[in-house]
């Protein structure tokens, strides 16, 4: 029973916390950014380079497969990064290609292997069942509870979902009872991500970014993580930013590289700009459920290696192809 | 007679069970489509919200994902992940409607693995995503599950991804989840089931046209309760079908023409 002055833990999760920041290491790296309004823009290669380094642990802008930053994602492939370690709330394509690439050792997820509505990922289940890369289980509502209290700079947050599962058990989370009212409640660790890679519609090129439609966790992320790396449909002027404010979703002093790259969420969908590019995920879908690797290898030479960046990936798809994607996002002709 | 496949059953004895003017967190696939049906049904009034941030969109055609552009297609409000879960850990959700791959007596779901070794497992699904937080904090839990056998309805599941009842009457309130809540309906390929409201046992309620009771019981690994009387779900009418393949998924991403 508590007296009120303890907080006694009455259960232990056998999980891992793949994450080694600290809020406290958070804050020190902010108090080292400027503040001044700099010009942020450098090429994607440049700023993969700079700002992702092997053993990294990276945060994941959108939602699995919407406003996902994939041409990010395939530099970070192109560049062969390593051993990085992945926080996903609902990971799909996002996380899929970054270990068709073998950039990742670990992750932290809520959501994997499923593609939701087009199946299962061969990729993925070739990677965690033969135990490859490592994983610790949470749920969608956990990882963005952790990044609110990586946010606020505080080391844990009591939730109250989870509880009682298996979900809880392989976890790192703690069960306490409420100094205050005796009730349990689960505490797990804060999250502040190494690097968070977003994409957003537009930007200026200081790095203040807005978003159109629902900003899913992206917020949270970009408070929670030291570094950010934006991409964006389109830079524009700063006056464009200042006319509706209460759009920008992260300020320029959070955000250390710009890169403008239209239609930079291909194959995944692009709230208000573009759709699916639904054949072009079924093939690559099927490439990665071949039991042949070697057919997924193919297919990232064809899309990644082969090319040197991604617009250079874009003027293979063609501009046609690219145009229906925009015609499928208003409806206008099948899904 | 009218001519349906067991899915678009499913899917439509799913959608019955939404009353109207109440609130649903949908999962991928089935729940958004059942959902749906019932606004164009029974449930006008029926909120939608989505984990991703849609609040009551006007659905133009079934969403591929839970968070893709047709979830706030002309919605209330699009806004983020963690405003959905406190919208629903405030007690404005009043129905979780999720799929599973495998279910216990006490309504507890297994989406994470098939195997005994969490690091190693010899399937592995895609995990909980939104479920264990909707099963946990929304005021009741509907689940479809698709296929009725021993293998998916077990004494014992592989793993514990989202909360049922956890071991029985009470146990939800002693590991401190919110107070009155939990699973209130399974929709399956030859039945629909509720939880016994003593023992928290799934509960045989309604059959599938042409199943027997014995079927169900063959086709459960655990004990079942059944109800007094267990009726027979109405077969689809050409309405409902009509709905389905016309209004909610004219691609045929999920009910193939």
């Amino acid at each position: 029973m508590t007296d009120g002055n303890s907080f006694e833990v009455v259960f232990s999760g056998s999980g891992e916390n793949l994450c080694k920041n600290t809020p406290i290491d958070a804050r020190e790296f902010a108090r080292k950014k400027s503040r001044a309004m700099i010009d942020k823009r450098m090429p994607l290669d440049e700023a993969i380079k700079k700002f992702v380094l092997d053993g990294e642990y990276l945060a994941i802008g959108g939602f699995g497969h919407i406003r996902i930053p994939m041409g990010t994602i395939y530099e970070i492939v192109r560049q062969k990064k390593k051993n990085l370690t992945v926080s996903g709330h609902t990971a799909v394509q996002d996380i899929d290609v970054l270990m068709a690439g073998k950039c990742v050792s670990g992750v932290e997820i809520a959501y994997v292997v499923g593609f939701e509505l087009r199946g299962l990922s061969g990729v993925q289940r070739r990677q965690f069942e033969s135990g490859e890369v490592k994983m610790t289980d949470y749920t969608n509502g956990t990882m963005s509870y952790r990044l609110r209290a990586g946010a606020q700079g505080i080391p844990f947050i009591p939730v109250n979902t989870m509880l009682g599962t298996d979900t809880m058990r392989h976890s790192p989370g703690k069960v306490v009872k409420c100094p205050f009212t005796g009730k349990k409640v689960l505490l797990l660790p804060s999250l502040n991500p190494d690097i968070l890679i977003m994409h957003a519609h537009r930007a200026d090129k200081y790095g203040n970014c807005q978003i159109d439609g629902h900003i899913v966790k992206d917020d949270l992320q970009a408070r929670a993580s030291k570094k950010i790396i934006v991409t964006c449909e389109e830079i524009v002027d700063t006056e464009v930013i200042r006319e509706t404010p209460q759009h920008t979703v992260v300020p320029y002093f959070m955000v250390d590289a710009v890169i403008e790259q239209k239609w930079g969420s291909h194959p995944a969908n692009m709230p208000y700009q573009y759709y699916f590019d639904n054949p072009f995920t079924e093939d690559y879908l099927t490439a990665g459920r071949d039991e042949d690797p070697e057919v997924m290898d193919k297919w990232l030479d064809e899309w990644v290696y082969c090319l040197d960046n991604f617009d250079q990936y874009l003027k293979k798809l063609g501009e046609e192809r690219l145009k229906k994607l925009v015609d499928l996002e208003f409806l206008r002709g099948g899904n | 007679m009218v001519e349906y496949t067991i899915k678009e059953l499913m899917c439509i004895v799913a959608a019955r069970q939404l009353e109207d003017n109440k609130s649903a967190a949908v999962g991928t696939g089935l729940p958004m489509a059942s959902a749906m049906l019932a606004q164009q049904t029974q449930a006008p009034n029926l909120l939608i919200a989505f984990e991703a941030g849609g609040v009551a969109p006007q659905l133009p055609t079934l969403p591929i994902s839970v968070g893709d552009s047709r979830t706030i297609h002309k919605a209330l409000m699009a806004t983020t992940l963690i405003d959905i879960m406190d919208i629903i850990g405030r007690g404005y959700i009043d129905y979780a409607f999720l799929g599973g791959a495998q279910i216990d007596k006490y309504g507890n779901l297994n989406s994470t693995m098939i195997g005994t070794n969490h690091n190693k497992p010899k399937v592995r699904f895609p995990g909980s995503g939104g479920a264990n937080d909707f099963a946990s904090m929304a005021w009741e839990t509907m689940i479809i599950m698709d296929r009725h056998s021993p293998r998916r309805f077990v004494e014992k599941l592989d793993f514990l991804t989202t909360p049922g009842y956890l071991d029985g009457p009470g146990s939800r309130e002693e590991w401190g989840l919110f107070p009155d809540t939990g699973p209130s309906r399974v929709i399956t390929d030859i039945c629909l089931l509720d939880f016994h409201p003593k023992t928290k046992v799934m509960r045989l309620i309604k059959t599938h046209p042409g199943i027997t009771i014995d079927d169900v019981k063959k086709a459960t690994s655990f004990e079942l309760e059944i109800a007094d009387e267990v009726g027979i779900n109405d077969p689809p009418t050409k309405e409902e079908l009509r709905l389905l393949h016309e209004v909610i998924d004219p691609n045929g991403l999920i009910f193939p023409h």
